[in-house]
């Protein structure tokens, strides 16, 4: 288990170290001059190279690329072209938000889809297994965004339950949840619907091994085959895709925070997208990314924890 | 007479409704198990063996199976009427099973004394450290060394052969009457596989119980039981104690079984390769009129066209289902 | 026997109404794609000052936008937008991806391994993330998006492919093939890739519903084909922000993507039990 968790986590480096490279890569071959972007059409040439030099866009490129990991390493994400806002205070400041948005889905999805997931796969080709089979259907084809201007149109806009803008107040705890509500549920059914077509389909397989029939012979209750002896075998493939979910979570959050004018990681991202201010851009990404391994670590770390076969390997 | 009798399955019918159409597994099986006996059924993959024994434990999968008639008594009780909590209260107590496969046939999940403990404590209402004590017992009693240490392990920690014997310890741990072993020995290695073989021997005397053997080997039939069903596409062909079955095998199938054996004592001549059963088994699905192993059967002449044959005694304690001997 | 098997699968697939559903539904969503000019009752971008904003009625089944342009028309012509950017660029991610994942499963040298990191790595991103990097960069446009989606796509068919040429690469007609002194890409090409078809077909018509996801995606964005053509994606956006008062010019363009992801979602989902092994064995 350690020498797994250790080999684990020091896969993980190059990882990140070939994810932010690639960001580096991407970001420095976009079209247009930055030095340009800022100051807009009328600069003079001596502006210019002025702030070319002050941004570091004279150098050499692998000497921006040492000094583009340097400074990731210290925490200096650089500065906004735009505002001249320290790009790390930003992101502390929307980080959270989305985080809370994205975990909360992540748990709602959990809570709600393997319960449904084991439930039609011991229903399976009932009316309540089509059901679940369609409605989980529909909800991998929603896209996020649609799904959160349907429930703002009809709870917000229709029956005024719920606020239509914004993440609350802060230090206010009570707006910030009555806030979340409606963004969470907009991914979490997403998720929901991955989750329990996942468990369906892992709990069917499961409910088929050999061993489900040796607990059936040893004389168990139906109750105790499938829950202690199915359902923790089928959790196990559940768990390893809950890190390419939380992928797929973290891309669809950037929508619902569109569409609901959350502040947060998606909302900085496409705002700097618009005005071109590749800085901001660069150190989303590579937040974004990096939260992506970080939770495929994690997941990976818990899977370790659940499956002897790796445990005691 | 009758109270050495343990079990009895009569005119068992398993059907399977499948996509492709209806598959009678077991079609109208009878069989008679002993106190304290052996009893192999032998036929080839496919031929309703393993669905004779799970019919019996009642643990065919419904829908597409159903056992559509028949009766399996056991101490004078019919199984097939008993409810399904008076049911669970015999599986794995009184009668117990073995599976094929022992890489996948325990919970990975579980550690394997927990495994064995599980049924113990279940029932013989134990606290579970007693269950658990028991289960070591019971590993030590299948030849496992260190038991304390294995009783901790995850079936992936062990080799194929220690898996079957925690199988069996997990068989034995409630001291069942009747333990069905499917094919217990065929996925291990051949030495292994006489280690297992003589293990369950030793301690079905140990414990009084009797064992219904299911597998493909004859070989495995004589060292094992005292008398043999052959089974040929979900019917009984020949029913008749392992002596006379060895020595003067009957039907044409049985006989064809007999040749198929590589025996180790006899010098092949040159001329004469290993003999082997023409053709294929039939389909389940669209069986042929009259006696099923016609088209594969060297002796067959018009009679079996027509109709299947009847099983008939043909002399005391030999049942046999061929046109050859009876044509009433 | 492969007759019969293909004939099980078809009864399968028919007997699976979800899927049958979907692969009509498919049908419908490519001929209106096809026939979008003559379909449309109006110019989806003729602009009509006297029905500004009405809302969906006889005339306007859809109602219509701020400049009065018809919204159904709309988004009958985003059809076309949506399922040829969803269908070129899995096309074009499943021959650079399977093709990359046979070649990493069969050469299992340094550069095999070099591909399969890469896939990793790639796979790090939310797809939308990715595909905004690469349109950051090479900016944007029909061809553009769909390069930038393919390639975001393409790994997920390396990673299949890599798999499924693995398995049957062990299998012995290859080893035979291979000692009777067939050269490489014969054997990829004669022996693999009929073997790893039918799961990549499914992936396909899954996958195609993820691009036609992550197409609506990035246009909402304001990343995909730029207007004044009409998209599904920009039209929700355009339309969002009227969602008070003129709520059919975001809900009408949603539905759409919703129904033309759900009909390859549908006919993936009834492909899968067609393919499914166990059907293969009985």
């Amino acid at each position: 288990m350690i020498k797994y968790s250790i080999r684990r986590i020091l896969l993980t480096i190059p990882l990140l170290l070939v994810v932010l490279s690639m960001v580096f890569v991407f970001v420095r071959l976009a079209p247009g001059d930055p030095a340009m972007a800022m100051l807009g059409q009328y600069a003079t040439q001596e502006g210019l190279d002025a702030l070319r030099k002050q941004m570091g866009l004279d150098a050499p490129m692998w000497l921006q690329y040492l000094r583009f990991l340097g400074d990731l390493l210290r925490g200096d994400l650089g500065v906004s072209m735009l505002n001249g806002v320290p790009v790390v205070d930003q992101l502390r400041v929307v980080l959270p938000y989305t985080l809370e948005l994205t975990v909360s889905a992540m748990v709602l999805g959990v809570l709600l889809g393997v319960p449904m997931g084991v439930y039609t796969a011991l229903r399976r080709n009932r009316s309540a297994d089509y059901s679940g089979r369609v409605v989980s259907l529909v909800g991998i084809s929603i896209p996020s965004f649609f799904l959160g201007i349907l429930l703002l149109y009809v709870f917000s806009v229709r029956m005024d339950l719920f606020p239509v803008l914004g993440a609350g107040r802060d230090g206010d705890l009570g707006d910030r949840l009555y806030h979340l509500v409606l963004p969470t549920l907009s991914l979490g059914l997403i998720m929901t619907s991955y989750i329990m077509r996942m468990t369906r389909s892992s709990m069917l397989n499961v409910l088929n091994e050999d061993f489900v029939r040796t607990a059936k012979s040893k004389g168990l209750q139906e109750r105790i085959v499938v829950y202690k002896h199915a359902f923790m075998n089928a959790l196990i493939p559940v768990v390893s895709v809950l890190g390419i979910y939380f992928i797929i979570n973290l891309g669809s959050s950037i929508m619902t925070e569109i569409v609901f004018s959350r502040p947060g990681l998606g909302k900085l991202m496409v705002l700097a997208m618009k005005q071109r201010d590749y800085v901001v851009l660069q150190s989303v990404m590579v937040i974004y990314a990096t939260l992506a391994i970080f939770i495929n670590l994690f997941v990976d770390l818990i899977y370790g924890l659940i499956d002897p076969r790796i445990k005691y390997g | 007479m009758k109270n050495d009798i343990l079990l009895e399955v009569r005119d068992l019918h398993t059907h399977f409704y499948t996509d492709e159409g209806l598959v009678k597994a077991a079609d109208g099986i009878d069989i008679t198990i002993k106190k304290g006996k052996t009893l192999g059924l032998v036929g080839e993959s496919g031929c309703g063996k393993s669905v004779t024994a799970l019919s019996i434990m009642r643990l065919i999968q419904e829908p597409p199976g159903k056992i559509v008639k028949g009766e399996i008594l056991f101490d004078d009780q019919n199984l097939l009427k008993l409810s399904e909590a008076k049911m669970r209260h015999i599986r794995g107590n009184r009668i117990s099973m073995i599976f094929q496969e022992p890489m996948t046939s325990l919970n990975p999940l579980l550690r394997c004394g927990n495994q064995i403990a599980e049924a113990i404590s279940l029932h013989q209402g134990v606290s579970n450290r007693d269950a658990r004590a028991k289960a070591v017992e019971m590993l030590q009693k299948v030849g496992i060394p260190d038991p304390e240490g294995r009783a901790r392990e995850y079936p992936h920690q062990m080799s194929g052969g220690m898996r079957q014997r925690v199988m069996i310890a997990m068989a034995l741990s409630c001291n069942p009457e009747l333990m069905i072993a499917d094919e217990p020995t065929t996925a291990l290695d051949v030495s292994i596989q006489a280690q297992i073989l003589a293990l369950m021997n030793q301690l079905k005397e140990e414990f009084g119980a009797s064992i219904l053997l299911i597998t493909h080997d004859l070989g495995v039939i004589a060292d094992m039981a005292q008398s043999v069903a052959v089974m040929y596409a979900g019917k009984i062909v020949e029913y008749v104690d392992v002596v006379r079955l060895f020595d003067n095998p009957m039907h044409p199938y049985s006989v064809g079984l007999m040749e198929s054996i590589p025996k180790m004592d006899e010098v092949v001549p040159e001329d004469k390769i290993l003999r082997t059963i023409p053709g294929v088994v039939p389909s389940l699905y669209n069986l042929p009129s009259g006696c099923y192993f016609q088209e594969r059967c060297n002796e067959a002449f018009d009679a079996c066209g027509k109709k299947v044959p009847p099983l008939i005694e043909i002399e005391p304690g030999h049942l046999l289902r061929c046109w050859k001997y009876g044509q009433q | 026997m492969l007759n019969d098997l293909r004939r099980k699968q078809l009864r399968v697939f028919l007997r699976n109404r979800i899927a049958v559903v979907g692969f009509f539904l498919t049908l419908l969503l490519i001929l209106i794609a096809f026939f979008a000019g003559y379909v449309a009752p109006y110019d989806p971008n003729e602009q009509n000052v006297y029905s500004r904003l009405t809302s969906p009625d006889l005339k306007h089944w859809f109602g219509t936008d701020s400049y009065g342009r018809d919204t159904l028309s709309r988004v009958i012509h985003g059809s076309r937008i949506s399922l040829a950017v969803g269908v070129c660029s899995i096309i074009f991610g499943m021959v650079i991806g399977s093709l990359a994942g046979m070649f990493a499963a069969f050469d299992r040298g340094k550069i095999g391994n070099l591909i399969m990191r890469a896939v990793d790595v790639m796979m790090c991103f939310p797809a939308e993330i990715f595909a905004i990097l690469f349109l950051v960069m090479i900016g944007q446009g029909m061809d553009k998006l769909i390069f930038a989606i393919g390639v975001v796509m393409a790994p997920r068919f390396a990673r299949l492919s890599y798999g499924t040429t693995l398995s049957i690469r062990e299998r012995e007609y290859i080893e035979a093939a291979r000692a009777l002194g067939a050269k490489r890409p014969r054997i990829v090409l004669k022996h693999i890739f009929p073997n790893i078809l039918g799961e990549i077909l499914v992936m396909c018509s899954l996958w195609t519903a993820t691009a036609i996801r992550v197409e609506a995606n990035l246009s909402f964005l304001g990343m995909g084909v730029p207007p004044p053509t009409a998209t599904w994606g920009n039209m929700v956006r355009t339309g969002v922000s009227q969602l008070t008062n003129a709520p059919w010019l975001s809900i009408f363009p949603g539905l759409a993507i919703m129904v033309a992801v759900l009909a390859f979602n549908l006919i993936g989902d009834g492909l899968r039990d067609v393919m499914d092994p166990k059907l293969q064995q009985g």
